[in-house]
């Protein structure tokens, strides 16, 4: 039951683009297509949950013994960014077709700050590793039902008369407010 | 000169540029908070590039991104802590957006683009025209977000009775941020 409530309040109610304000980068940048932004989510899902796990694991058996909290920081970023690098080189190698679908945007997850965002979150939240590994990939999920959703609309309004000013960043902004209210109506749901 | 003022006007970080835009969404719920964050970033972007621009021989081309994100991680780990000591109310109300400075893409854009090919004095002159011009988006959108949405400027109440209470939720800030944007867009167009 628990988890469910976890799952349930990561994906709808705090949903880490609109409650959240994590990942508008990314969310921003590519999600015109349909295609590319279900290649952007999944590559978040993958690297999130992986990125949780070890970051947890630093933090509980060499920060915290140590004394070095202070280093989470730090820490916490360079691992992301070996870890990334550690997953293009080893998807090269075992599943070049997965590479290729996440290809472009494994690089780009580094600077997204939704993977940090929740790794510090899970510590912040003092979450076991079971919950923060839940947690992780329920974020994700709402990270890339956000994105899908995005990019559906995105794709519409190419047809639509958007006023000049208004073409391309702002109009996607004012959506992006317009689903951020739609998904209010989850709040109080858990 | 030009390098102050180009990050302040014409290549303003978050209403040009469009960088930055989780904190700008995230902590803009009033203006002193936006004025706090953009402060942040600004000692953040300013010891970075200088420290970056002094070591600019001795880091290899090839280490440069991580050597990068290293030195601005220690200076985010830096206001984090002397934030919690000195302000905890402010700390308490930027809370994950602080550490989350380390990936905020306009600090690694300007080592990157600026402070790698330059000079100590003119990096630093780099890093204060774009860290205030930052500090300047953000305490704006939080004006605006603030008198909207609470009827008060820097905490001081002038409107009695209901304001218009979406602008400080989560949909206003996208809102919000997309009409600043296409303003802006006119006024640079006229």
């Amino acid at each position: 039951m628990e988890y469910i409530i976890i799952i349930i309040s990561a994906i709808f109610v705090n949903n880490i683009v609109f409650a959240q304000f994590l990942g508008i980068c990314p969310f921003l940048g590519v999600s015109n297509k349909l295609s590319t932004s279900v290649g952007m989510g999944g590559a978040v899902v993958f690297v999130m949950t992986l990125a949780t796990i070890v970051t947890y694991l630093i933090y509980q058996f060499v920060l915290v013994p140590l004394g070095l909290g202070f280093l989470q920081t730090i820490s916490y970023i360079l691992v992301i960014a070996a870890l990334v690098q550690m997953v293009e080189i080893i998807l090269k190698k075992v599943s070049p077709s997965l590479y290729q679908a996440l290809g472009i945007f494994l690089p780009l997850i580094t600077t997204n700050c939704a993977v940090l965002g929740v790794a510090i979150l899970v510590i912040q939240k003092n979450l076991n590793l079971l919950e923060s590994v839940v947690f992780a990939v329920a974020t994700s999920v709402g990270f890339t039902l956000a994105l899908v959703i995005f990019a559906g609309i995105r794709e519409h309004m190419e047809l639509m008369g958007v006023p000049k000013g208004m073409r391309g960043v702002p109009i996607a902004l004012v959506v992006a407010g317009l689903l951020s209210l739609a998904f209010m109506g989850f709040a109080g749901l858990v | 000169m030009q390098n102050f003022t180009k990050g302040f006007i014409k290549n303003n970080p978050v209403l040009v540029l469009l960088l930055g835009m989780c904190p700008t969404l995230g902590v803009t719920t009033s203006a002193i908070n936006g004025l706090g964050m953009g402060l942040a970033t600004t000692f953040v972007l300013v010891m970075a590039n200088v420290v970056i621009s002094l070591m600019k021989n001795i880091i290899p081309d090839k280490v440069r991104i991580p050597s990068f994100i290293v030195v601005i991680a220690s200076f985010v780990t830096i206001v984090d802590l002397v934030m919690a000591g000195y302000a905890p109310a402010l700390h308490e109300q930027l809370g994950l957006f602080i550490p989350l400075i380390v990936v905020n893409c306009i600090v690694l854009g300007r080592a990157e683009a600026f402070a790698s090919k330059n000079d100590v004095f003119s990096s630093m002159i780099d890093g204060l025209g774009m860290g205030l011009g930052f500090a300047f988006a953000l305490t704006l959108l939080g004006g605006i977000r603030e008198i909207l949405g609470s009827g008060a400027l820097f905490g001081m109440k002038f409107i009695q009775g209901d304001a218009i209470l979406v602008f400080v939720l989560a949909p206003g800030a996208f809102i919000a941020l997309g009409y600043l944007i296409a303003l802006i867009n006119k006024l640079r167009k006229a």
